[in-house]
């Protein structure tokens, strides 16, 4: 809807010569309905990052004096093997997250975008997690995991027992799997909507032309979900580069430095060492891979992202 | 669509994409700027009491610390003193990003060191050594406390509270079904740690997430191995002091334990503010733990009948063959300490001076000494030898008492005497010493590198 509107906007400005004095009016009065967001996106979003940018090229320890620096912090930044891990696991974390949780989150979502009353029981049970904060599901899985106090000691489950969040590897995959446990249900959400906007019309005609459940799931569902899909990949892509929260409750970047993702090096450096030249140099670098990664999953929608894909419906 | 629209909807699709993609990393670059932590009430200086102070949740202390400020409002009723509490961890970083931004309570809680350094440096804290002409004052708690709290020769902060030295701490009962006496020497220490991994026990305890934890082993594996020295010269800043081969040994002894499964499985996600730590301990999970001895109040509050049965007992770090530190020497903290914002109003500095010196209300009330005594904690006021006999835990205290006042020297705890950069920097890397990602000599190269900086 943001899109049309401005779409409008812009091309009302263009000087295509043929825009007429009525239009114009009308597109003016839409403009001024995006006031509010604007605001506050400059306020929280466009001035912060301007604040990040200008920290990142000075010394400042938090407390006292900031000091002109110059490229000082960068050079720093991107000499550190520690970034460079940081930015490895963060990448290997945004990967497995986004092979784990795609598929599931589209099963689930199409499963419960049925009708039938016992799927609509089922999606309330699944969208579970979206009540719960991530602190307090780290806390829950912290406990849950602990090798000596966790479920599987006390219900005596061998199998159970692992070093999981103490083992430099296997701790990884824990990170990964709590946080798609935590993330799926909000997608499914998006691919429930999204398979509910599908016309009934089209899987009627496939069912007439003999396609069975599978073949509609891939020749209607799938294509239909592509505009679904770039944004969930989008929101999981950009979600992975600020993981944070999750991550510093259950494992604080440890044992080691093996979860210490890069917006955790970002807190490690600024809040707890102190040094927040190099964390806003780190910030700034988020940033512009989140919006470089963005952009990319943008144009994988193709030239043309708002032509109708119901053509002849 | 003629071509100029195309284009021009290319760029509105950017600049809203870009609205899109950025405002939830610019939303966590602000929250990250904002609290950290559980937010309390009253934040900053304000809070509804005349004066604020910010203080660590847990207990006994909480206690002891609500009684009192409870007990100096009733007194000073025109000078209330509000307090919020937070977790250790929660509260080191809290501090700092809200004396950064100037919105600092009127008492500065620390526990001196570096940080209370960078915190003189920054013009944030009063110098109090006039106040500290008061003989009376000064001479309320012991000499030997102030080292800490003073920059520059400058005192910064009145030392109170209770010393926390390190010490171990172990579980009677598992010792005693196994048949084993306290270690008088690493050895046999070293060879405890196969004895009870035959009898399926966990040897020691270690909250290794919380890393200060793993610290403390450091702390003792380097006096004992190379006497104070070695640490001196770090703190003093002298070049590849972390690569002094006493250093070295330290660092591959702790590795070499880690690899003879020492340290219980899993120690590297259990956290201390959770005391998992001291839970295993008194659960009869594991028999030993490497320890401040504020726990052993901890276990008291946690485990009364554990400590009630005798099944607690402690021994000091016992010495290293071929080591030259003193046996005697300890680590620790000296005390708590409390400062006062540079940003306080006169009138709030006037009631943290009178809260520093009232004997019947104030910080280190007589009351307040009862309490900490009959908490089993290491009270720092001066001539209170009586009320230590006096106690239940009088076994306990005196050992750590005489322990305190007999060492020849005292480590002041690592991450507290460093300033915080080059502290983070060592918890970081202790995490990785401690899970083999990084070699003895990896450590000393990155702890070098931060000398001087």
């Amino acid at each position: 809807m943001t899109t049309t509107a401005a779409t409008r906007t812009a091309a009302s400005r263009a000087p295509a010569g043929g825009a007429s004095e009525h239009r114009s009016v009308k597109t003016g009065s839409v403009a001024w309905m995006a006031i509010p967001a604007v605001a506050f996106f400059v306020l929280f979003g466009a001035v912060p990052l301007i604040g990040t940018l200008v920290l990142s090229f000075t010394q400042w320890d938090g407390i006292g004096a900031i000091q002109w620096l110059g490229g000082g912090n960068w050079v720093s930044i991107m000499t550190d093997p520690v970034m460079y891990k940081a930015l490895g696991l963060t990448f290997g974390i945004m990967i497995f997250s986004w092979l784990v949780q795609t598929p599931i989150s589209l099963l689930l979502g199409v499963f419960t975008a049925g009708t039938q009353k016992y799927r609509a029981f089922l999606a309330v049970l699944y969208f579970l997690p979206l009540l719960m904060s991530a602190a307090a599901i780290s806390i829950a899985y912290k406990a849950l995991l602990d090798p000596n106090f966790g479920l599987a000691a006390s219900l005596g489950i061998p199998f159970l027992i692992q070093n999981w969040l103490g083992d430099p590897t296997l701790v990884l995959f824990v990170v990964i799997f709590v946080l798609s446990w935590m993330y799926v249900p909000f997608h499914s959400l998006l691919y429930q909507g999204g398979v509910q906007q599908i016309p009934r019309s089209m899987y009627e005609a496939a069912s007439i032309d003999g396609a069975g459940t599978v073949r509609q799931f891939f020749s209607i569902t799938l294509p239909q979900l592509k505009y679904t899909i770039i944004t969930s990949s989008t929101l999981m892509v950009v979600g992975s580069m600020t993981a944070f929260d999750l991550i510093f409750v259950l494992t604080g970047g440890g044992p080691g430095n093996s979860t210490r993702v890069l917006a955790l090096d970002m807190y490690l450096r600024g809040f707890r060492a102190n040094q927040m030249g190099p964390a806003s140099a780190i910030a700034v670098l988020i940033v512009l891979i989140g919006l470089g990664l963005a952009l990319f999953l943008r144009r994988l929608g193709g030239k043309d992202a708002n032509s109708s894909q119901m053509e002849g419906l | 669509m003629d071509a100029s629209t195309t284009s021009a909807q290319g760029t509105s699709r950017r600049g809203f994409l870009t609205m899109l993609a950025m405002a939830p990393l610019a939303g966590a670059a602000l929250s990250a700027c904002g609290t950290s932590g559980p937010s309390s009430s009253g934040g900053g200086g304000g809070g509804d009491g005349a004066a604020s102070m910010w203080y660590l949740s847990g207990q006994p202390n909480e206690k002891i610390k609500t009684d009192n400020l409870k007990a100096w409002g009733d007194a000073n009723p025109d000078s209330t003193i509000s307090v919020d509490f937070f977790q250790n961890d929660a509260y080191k970083t809290k501090i700092k990003t809200a004396i950064g931004a100037g919105q600092a309570p009127t008492f500065i809680y620390s526990w001196g060191g570096g940080t209370l350094a960078s915190y003189a440096a920054a013009g944030q804290v009063l110098d109090l050594t006039s106040w500290f002409d008061d003989a009376t004052l000064k001479g309320s708690v012991l000499e030997s406390t102030y080292k800490a709290g003073t920059v520059d020769g400058k005192i910064y902060a009145y030392p109170n509270e209770n010393a926390a030295l390190i010490l171990f701490y172990y579980n009677k009962k598992l010792f005693k079904q196994v048949g084993a006496e306290p270690p008088t020497t690493y050895d046999e220490l070293l060879a405890l740690v196969d004895t009870f991994k035959g009898a399926g026990i966990a040897p020691i305890a270690l909250a290794g997430q919380s890393r200060w934890t793993s610290m403390m082993w450091l702390e003792y594996f380097f006096d004992r191995v190379g006497g104070p020295e070695v640490f001196d010269a770090i703190f003093a800043g002298t070049a590849d002091a972390w690569s002094n081969p006493d250093a070295l040994k330290a660092l591959q002894m702790v590795q070499d334990l880690v690899k003879a499964g020492g340290f219980i499985t899993g120690f590297e996600s259990i956290t201390a503010d959770s005391n998992a730590d001291q839970a295993l301990l008194y659960t009869d999970k594991t028999a030993m733990m490497l320890h401040g001895s504020w726990v052993y109040s901890g276990i008291k509050n946690d485990a009364a009948d554990f400590v009630a049965d005798g099944n607690l007992g402690w021994f000091a770090f016992p010495p290293i063959t071929g080591g030259k530190g003193d046996p005697k020497n300890v680590a620790g903290n000296p005390a708590q300490y409390m400062s006062v914002s540079s940003k306080a109003t006169q009138a709030q500095q006037d009631i943290a001076k009178a809260y520093f010196t009232d004997t019947t209300n104030g910080i280190m009330s007589e009351t307040v000494i009862d309490a900490y005594v009959a908490s089993g904690q290491v009270c720092i006021a001066s001539g209170i030898e009586d009320k230590i006999a006096a106690s239940e835990d009088k076994d306990f205290l005196q050992f750590a008492y005489s322990a305190v006042q007999d060492a020849p020297s005292f480590v002041q705890s690592w991450d507290q005497a460093l300033s915080p950069s080059t502290a983070e920097a060592l918890l970081s890397n202790i995490d990785q010493l401690f899970s083999l990602s990084i070699t003895p000599q990896q450590f000393a190269d990155n702890m070098n590198a931060t000398i001087g900086q």
